[in-house]
């Protein structure tokens, strides 16, 4: 679906990103990870179009993107919820900019993540986690096939974190939308992923790229089986070596 | 509500309660003339007397202001509107308006009544001249000052540049908006006044001009005291809009 090639940046004489080379498939969770500052969230500019790369192309089914917004769905690490609109209305902004609007959809959404009641409620009168959920559902409905979600549970603490890796991850399943996910937290990329791209520190180039075996639906049991550990060491280890 | 109200300011009220006694104190002991200074159960009389001959010449004022104050909060957003969207329009005009707040109205007025003659045309004019600018202003930066990450996500949404304007600029600004109709609206009745100093059948600014030449002060306090009451009814009419529109900010965490 998304295929980035030998895409290079660099800002001022200084190489940010190295020949970055990956693939998305369809319906795939597929997961960048690597050091704070390496470049993962000019990554994302590039893939929406904000910024244009020095060299390479990056192309969605089959078609260059570059310099075009709008064909991605994105979900940003802040709160970014209009606080003038109210759950449904935010929810409903990104198809607003495209037109159609649904919402029975919305409703339904969210329903499903546990915010009934809160429909008509304003970002201030939500928590930290529910203001994420909100957030996700407002990517999610957006028409656009791919979603990348810019480290979007760093900022929560991690019971809370824990909660909405369940969530995504029972939410995901019966969705079927591809996925782009960025994060700097070893556990989260291996419960949720299909695939890792690990990322070297500056200018970042692609150290490897895993598969990530465990089977679905996955919960947060897995955390704490024999081989999730295994993967653990192997990654933390290609990450330090890095 | 009203409870809440009365427990924040009840210190101002016995402010101005012991300021009023004080007041009339002084100028009953040291015998004061009344057309010097009028004590405050002098103004009482004269205006017990005299309102019902001064109430057409607050409507006319209040009428004045309004439509003063309209016209200067359109012409403010228009202003504000163009010189975001345009940037060129912004660097010719933007020395110009501020240059626009430092002509004295004082002296503006009368220029206005030679061009345009003793109709509404010069007053509306020197109304709007002191109400589109706090406005225009405050619209600007709040347009300049918009939320990063809210645009970030926008342009990453793929959102044209309208959908910036009216989905996050425009709402984005509207605090700040009411903020500067706040103000506009208290220099409106002032603008009202003096450019009826210049010549007008009806209005306080009139009515102020006739009892000052006459010396009679009583009812010039009337009309200061009328003029404000005018600025403070407008001045919660506004704060009132504000509380009907604006429930996503009440919590506070907004600004």
């Amino acid at each position: 679906m998304l295929q980035l090639e030998q895409v290079s940046k660099a800002f001022q004489n200084k190489s940010i990103l190295e020949n970055i080379s990956f693939t998305v498939e369809e319906g795939e969770f597929v997961t960048l990870i690597g050091p704070s500052g390496s470049g993962k969230s000019t990554l994302f500019s590039l893939i929406g179009g904000l910024l244009s790369p020095d060299g390479g192309d990056i192309q969605l089914k089959q078609q260059s993107i570059l310099n075009q917004t709008g064909f991605i769905s994105y979900m940003p690490q802040e709160d970014t919820l209009f606080p003038w609109r109210t759950v449904v209305q935010n929810i409903l902004l990104g198809q607003e900019l495209y037109g159609k609007v649904n919402q029975i959809k919305a409703q339904e959404m969210i329903d499903k993540a546990g915010l009934e009641g809160f429909t008509h409620a304003y970002p201030h009168e939500l928590s930290g986690g529910m203001k994420q959920r909100v957030s996700f559902i407002r990517s999610l409905l957006s028409p656009q096939r791919l979603l990348c979600l810019d480290e979007p549970f760093s900022a929560l603490d991690e019971l809370t974190r824990m909660d909405m890796q369940q969530w995504l991850l029972s939410i995901w399943k019966q969705l079927n939308s591809t996925i782009l996910f960025v994060t700097h937290h070893i556990e989260e990329a291996l419960l949720l992923s299909d695939k890792i791209i690990v990322l070297t520190e500056s200018p970042a180039t692609v150290k490897d790229i895993l598969h990530i075996p465990f089977s679905r639906p996955r919960t947060t049991s897995l955390l704490l089986t024999e081989e999730f550990v295994m993967w653990k060491k192997h990654l933390l280890r290609m990450i330090w070596t890095s | 509500m009203e409870k809440c109200v009365l427990k924040k300011s009840w210190k101002s009220i016995v402010a101005i309660l012991v300021t009023i006694l004080l007041w009339e104190g002084m100028v009953r002991i040291l015998a004061v003339q009344e057309w010097f200074l009028p004590a405050p159960s002098a103004i009482l009389m004269e205006a017990k007397e005299v309102l019902p001959t001064f109430f057409p010449h607050v409507r006319a004022t209040f009428l004045l202001s309004v439509s003063g104050f309209l016209l200067g909060a359109t012409v403010g957003l228009i202003v504000a509107v163009f010189l975001h969207l345009f940037k060129w329009v912004k660097e010719i005009f933007y020395p110009f308006l501020i240059l626009s707040q430092n002509i004295p109205i004082i002296v503006l007025a009368p220029l206005l009544v030679i061009w345009l003659g003793f109709g509404a045309m010069p007053k509306l004019i020197v109304i709007t001249l002191a109400c589109f600018f706090p406005i225009a202003m405050s619209t600007l930066e709040a347009f300049e000052q918009t939320d990063r990450k809210l645009y970030f996500y926008m342009e990453m949404m793929g959102a044209t540049k309208a959908q910036l304007f009216f989905k996050l600029e425009l709402p984005y600004a509207v605090p700040s908006m009411v903020a500067g109709f706040k103000i506009a609206a208290t220099y409106s009745v002032m603008a009202a006044v003096i450019s009826e100093w210049l010549g007008a059948q009806k209005g306080i600014g009139v009515f102020m001009t006739i009892a000052t030449s006459s010396y009679n002060t009583p009812r010039v306090f009337i009309a200061i005291i009328v003029t404000m009451l005018l600025s403070l009814l407008f001045f919660s009419g506004i704060v009132l809009c504000e509380k009907l529109l604006g429930r996503w900010q009440r919590k506070g965490d907004v600004t």
